[in-house]
């Protein structure tokens, strides 16, 4: 099983309300270092098998057709992420939650 | 004169759009998402709602329904089509119309009457307006910050396909005792103060607030919602 890992941001001359309202929180919590946050979206596609160039393509146009919205949005990245890391991450994170 | 009105799951005011559709004297006929047919009416309302939950971005999800496989081509075709709020969204992520529609500036959920100017007098929803009309309706949303570059703003001025403009009343003076909110600017960020567009042939027109909202006394701030009914149903008339 593979993943491929889409990262979708909005273009940086689009005001982003939702970083605005991160950004405007931080302080609050002691975090006056950071003078801007900009928040994205991450999708995370999984297949069947490996991630051939054929699946990176059309994970690719997925992400400029339907997961972005090019008059607002950028895709920055499209990228196949090793299946070991994603259940490694989910694993730690299960047992955090247990413990 | 029949006038369709398309049911998405979470579509909210599809009912209240076939309700003005009826008291404006045409004919509502129910559209299905699910549907690739238009049942042969003579224009499409897609209504307000929150269609999919606004997941992915609102309209996303909605602009891949069958039915949107009919719809395009026909208003490609010159086929009257109004999107109200949702609608807008699902026509600007269509690219049926240019721009998108982002979170309100301000971040929080608005439900006003508002008051537009009609910038666009010629098109199929708006002929029966006067040019430069100031008309009152409902605006309610939260994803109704309408944004797109600048080439794309200069060209729709250029082309006077801003079709309504929301109407900034001036920042009250200092010590007022009444304060409106958003006095001084317009209600959700939009760029321009834009609050609707159409496309270059006038058979396409979006915009956030509600017209059908605004067709019976007693109910609404006005009936100017009637107008944008009464001009489609003459349009047809016409052609």
């Amino acid at each position: 099983m593979g993943t491929v890992v889409v990262d979708v941001m909005l273009k940086s001359e689009i005001l982003d309300p939702q970083g605005q309202a991160v950004a405007g929180a931080l302080p609050r919590l002691g975090f006056n270092q950071f003078t801007d946050v900009r928040q994205g979206k991450r999708f995370v596609l999984t297949v069947e098998g490996e991630v051939t160039d054929e699946v990176l393509a059309a994970a690719r146009e997925a992400a400029e057709t339907m997961l972005s919205n090019p008059v607002i949005e950028d895709v920055v990245g499209v990228r196949a992420e090793s299946a070991a890391v994603e259940s490694q991450t989910v694993d730690s994170q299960a047992t955090e939650s247990q413990g | 004169m029949k006038i369709g009105v398309v049911t998405f799951p979470g579509s909210l005011d599809d009912h209240d759009a076939r309700r003005a559709v009826r008291i404006a004297g045409g004919e509502p006929v129910s559209l299905w998402h699910g549907d690739d047919s238009l049942r042969a009416v003579d224009a499409v309302v897609l209504p307000g709602g929150f269609s999919y939950g606004d997941y992915l971005r609102a309209g996303a999800i909605a602009r891949f329904a069958p039915v949107m496989s009919a719809l395009i081509p026909a208003a490609n075709a010159g086929l009257p089509v109004l999107g109200i709020c949702n609608g807008f969204q699902i026509l600007c992520e269509s690219h049926l119309l240019p721009g998108s529609m982002i979170q309100n500036d301000h971040r929080t959920f608005i439900c006003r009457d508002q008051r537009l100017r009609v910038e666009n007098a010629t098109t199929a929803w708006t002929s029966d307006f006067e040019q430069g009309a100031e008309i009152t309706i409902v605006l309610k949303n939260q994803d109704g910050q309408y944004v797109a570059d600048k080439r794309t703003l200069d060209e729709l001025e250029g082309e006077g396909r801003v079709a309504f403009r929301y109407v900034v009343e001036p920042a009250a003076a200092s010590g007022a005792s009444t304060h409106d909110r958003f006095a001084g600017r317009n209600p959700n960020g939009s760029y321009r103060d834009i609050a609707g567009v159409t496309n270059a042939r006038g058979n396409v027109v979006g915009l956030m607030p509600h017209p059908e909202h605004a067709i019976e006394q007693g109910y609404g701030p006005s009936l100017d919602g009637l107008t944008f009914f009464s001009s489609v149903l003459k349009t047809m008339v016409n052609a």
